[in-house]
C-alpha cells in the first residue's frame, strides 16, 4: 500500500470523522467522542506507519500488527479498516445491528476482517500485544506490534501487570499509545481517578515513553509514532503519550466528556458533517 | 477397605495428576516446536520445571499476575503458538475469568488452561484455595473444552491430546498422590466417555480423583450383589451424552461422583441431558453448596461426602427411587 502524504492523510481523516458520526447516528448508539479523538492516530497507523496486508490474515507473520485495547472507539476502527480495504466501507451500513461483522465491541466471532482479538472488556489489550511481539521474537519475525489504550483504561489493575511484564521481558517491538484525553465516562480523568503522571509511572516500569503533544495534528502524530520506531528495540518497550482531544473535528463535541457514548440526532448529525468536507465518499 | 476387595482395576504405585501433567507437558513441548509455557511463579507446583529447562526460549515466567498471562497467552496463539499456561485452579478460573472470557473463549484462541490444585485434595492449604466452582465457570463459556482426568497416565495423555487439538481448553488436575490404575499407552480420545467396568443396576458418573472411589465403590456394591457400570467422564465438555444415554437406558438410573459443587459440575450435565432426553432417578455425590476447609485429602473426602462409601450409598439411595 502507498504511504499517504501529510495532505491526503488530513483528507482521509476528514471522511473517517464523517463515517464515525454517520454510523452512530444511524444506529443511535456507539462511541463517537473518542473516535473522533483518535482519528489521526487511526489514520497516520494505517494509511501511513503500518506494514499491512488488507487481504487479511489472522496471523500476520511478516506484518506489523494493531491490537485495539479501548474497543469502545470501534466506529474509527471500521472506517480506517474498511477505507484501506479490509472490507466494503458499505458494511459500515451494518454498524451496531442484527446479524452483522461489525459489532459494537470489536470482535472475531463473526470473522470480520482486520480483528485479531475481542476487545471491551478494559485492561486486556496490552497484554494480548505482548504476547503476540513474544510470538513474533520467537519467530525472528522483526515487525512491529502496536497496541492504543485509554487513559481512563489506565486504572484497570491488568494494564501495570502488563507494563510490569513487558519491561522485563524486554518487549522491545511493542509500542503501545494511550490516548490522553483527559476524559472518562463519568468525567474527567482528574476528578475520578487521578492519573497524575503517566510518563513517570510508565518511565518507572521501565519503559521509554515520549510524548505526542498535539495528537490531533497529523503531522505530528506521524512524526511521533516514528520517533516511537526509533526508539524500539532497544530493550525497552516504548510508550507514546498521545495528547488528544476527545471529540476533535466537531466543535459541539471538542473537549468533553457527554458525547463520550452519545450520538448526535439528526440536525446535529447535519452541523457535524458541514464542518467535515466529503474527500473520498461516504458509505 | 480397597485391600479385601476384588477391584476390577489395580495400582502399584500412587503419584499426583500434576505430575502427569508436567510430564505430558515436557513430550508435548518435544513433539510441537509451537508449544510454549507460561507460569505465574508456580513452576514446581505445577511441574513444569523439565519444559524450561529442555526449552527456555519457549517459556514464560510471568510472575504473580494471572490476568496479564492469560492476555499474553491469547496474543501468542496469533500467529500459531499453542500456550499452555500454568498456576492454581482458582487462580486459572475465578480470578482471570472476563480474561478468559472476553481474549480466550470469544476470541476462539487456542490457550490450554491447564489448572493443578483443583478441589478438596489439595488439603491442607483451605478453602482459599480448594477451587470448588471452576468446572461450572469453565463449561458455561462457549468454545470452551473441560477435562478432568482421573489419573497420572490419563493426566498425561491427556496433556498430549490438547496440544494436538485447536481450541481453548480448561484441563484440571490436582495435587495429592493417587492410585495409578489407567493404562500408560492409553489414547486420549477428547469427548469420549471410558466405560471402564460393565454393570447393570446402576451407572456411576465419575470424573477426575472420584474415578477411583468409583472403582472402589463398584467393588463395594459387587459384594453385596449390586452390578454398577462405573464411567470415567474425563471430558465434560463436550459431554459424551451418547454413552449416558446409553448407559442410564439399561441401568435405569445414575450417580454423578466429581471433587466438585453440585451446582455446576459434571452431575448437573449429566443430570441436564437425562432431563431432556430419559429422565431418571439420579443422586449427586460432590460438595453440596459448601467451601472446604483444611485437612488431609482423605479427611476431606470424608467429612465432605466424596468417597467410596458415599457413593456405595448414594448407589443404594438411587436404585430404591427406581
Amino acid at each position: 500500500m502507498e504511504k499517504q502524504t501529510i495532505e491526503q492523510l488530513e483528507g482521509t481523516a476528514s471522511q473517517v470523522r464523517r463515517d464515525c458520526l454517520r454510523m452512530v447516528h444511524a444506529v443511535q448508539s456507539g462511541h463517537p467522542g473518542a473516535s473522533l479523538g483518535c482519528t489521526e492516530f487511526f489514520v497516520a497507523l494505517y494509511f501511513n506507519q503500518l506494514n499491512h496486508d488488507p487481504n487479511f490474515k489472522m496471523e500476520g507473520k511478516g506484518e506489523d500488527l494493531f491490537f485495539l485495547s479501548n474497543g469502545h472507539i470501534s466506529p474509527v476502527w471500521y472506517s480506517v479498516l474498511s477505507r484501506s480495504g479490509y472490507f466494503s466501507p458499505e458494511e459500515m451500513n451494518t454498524f451496531r445491528k442484527l446479524n452483522s461483522r461489525l459489532q459494537g465491541h470489536p470482535a472475531t466471532e463473526e470473522g470480520l476482517p482486520g480483528i485479531r482479538i475481542a476487545s471491551g472488556s478494559l485492561g486486556q489489550g496490552m497484554s494480548v500485544a505482548i504476547g503476540a511481539a513474544q510470538a513474533k521474537k520467537i519467530d525472528g519475525d522483526d515487525s512491529t506490534v502496536f497496541v492504543l489504550m485509554g487513559d481512563g483504561e489506565q486504572e484497570e489493575g491488568q494494564v501495570w501487570e502488563a507494563a510490569m511484564y513487558a519491561a522485563h521481558w524486554k518487549v522491545d517491538n511493542l509500542i503501545a499509545t494511550i490516548d490522553l484525553n483527559r476524559q472518562q465516562i463519568d468525567g474527567p480523568t482528574a476528578e475520578i481517578m487521578d492519573l497524575i503522571d503517566l510518563r513517570a509511572k510508565y518511565e518507572s516500569f521501565g519503559w521509554e515513553v515520549i510524548d505526542t503533544l498535539q495528537g490531533n495534528d497529523m503531522k505530528s502524530v506521524v512524526e511521533g509514532l516514528e520517533k516511537a520506531k526509533s526508539l524500539s528495540r532497544k530493550g525497552k518497550p516504548v510508550m507514546n503519550l498521545l495528547h488528544t482531544e476527545m471529540g476533535f473535528g466537531v466543535d459541539f463535541m471538542v473537549g468533553t466528556h457527554k458525547w463520550h457514548g452519545i450520538a448526535p440526532n439528526d440536525e446535529q448529525l447535519a452541523d457535524a458533517l458541514g464542518q467535515l468536507p466529503e474527500t473520498i465518499g461516504d458509505f | 477397605m480397597e485391600k479385601t476387595l476384588d477391584l476390577k482395576f489395580n495400582y502399584t504405585e500412587k503419584k499426583d495428576t500434576r505430575s502427569g501433567f508436567g510430564d505430558g507437558f515436557l513430550e508435548a513441548g518435544r513433539r510441537n516446536p509451537n508449544v510454549v509455557g507460561l507460569c505465574a511463579d508456580l513452576i514446581g507446583s505445577l511441574k513444569m520445571g523439565a519444559f524450561q529447562k529442555e526449552f527456555p526460549e519457549r517459556f514464560f515466567q510471568t510472575g504473580i499476575a494471572e490476568a496479564n498471562m492469560m492476555g499474553i497467552a491469547a496474543g501468542m496463539t496469533i500467529n500459531g503458538k499453542i500456550p499452555f499456561t500454568g498456576t492454581f485452579a482458582n487462580f486459572s478460573t475465578g480470578r482471570v475469568y472476563d480474561q478468559i472470557r472476553q481474549s480466550i473463549a470469544y476470541s476462539g484462541k487456542n490457550v490450554k488452561i491447564c489448572a493443578s490444585h483443583a478441589g478438596l485434595t489439595l488439603g491442607e492449604d483451605g478453602a482459599t484455595h480448594q477451587i470448588l466452582e471452576d468446572v461450572g465457570m469453565m463449561k458455561m463459556l462457549p468454545h470452551m473444552t473441560v477435562i478432568n482426568p482421573c489419573d497420572y497416565n490419563q493426566t498425561k495423555a491427556a496433556t498430549i491430546a490438547i496440544a494436538e487439538y485447536d481450541g481453548p481448553v480448561y484441563l484440571r488436575f490436582g495435587r495429592p498422590s493417587w492410585p495409578i490404575f489407567t493404562d500408560p499407552a492409553q489414547k486420549f480420545e477428547i469427548g469420549k466417555a471410558w466405560k471402564m467396568i460393565e454393570g447393570t443396576d446402576v451407572t456411576i458418573f465419575a470424573t477426575g480423583h472420584l474415578v477411583w472411589e468409583a472403582v472402589v465403590a463398584e467393588a463395594i456394591l459387587r459384594s453385596e450383589g449390586i452390578s454398577a457400570e462405573v464411567i470415567n467422564i474425563h471430558t465434560i465438555k463436550p459431554l459424551d451424552e451418547e454413552a449416558i444415554l446409553d448407559s442410564v437406558a439399561k441401568t435405569g438410573c445414575a450417580v454423578s461422583a466429581e471433587e466438585h459443587q453440585y451446582n455446576g459440575g459434571l452431575g448437573d450435565s449429566v443430570a441436564q441431558t437425562l432431563a431432556r432426553n430419559n429422565p431418571a432417578p439420579m443422586e449427586y455425590v460432590g460438595v453440596n453448596d459448601s467451601f472446604g476447609e483444611s485437612g488431609t485429602p482423605t479427611q476431606l473426602l470424608d467429612k465432605y461426602g466424596l468417597d467410596a462409601a458415599n457413593i456405595v450409598a448414594a448407589a443404594k439411595k438411587v436404585l430404591a427411587r427406581k
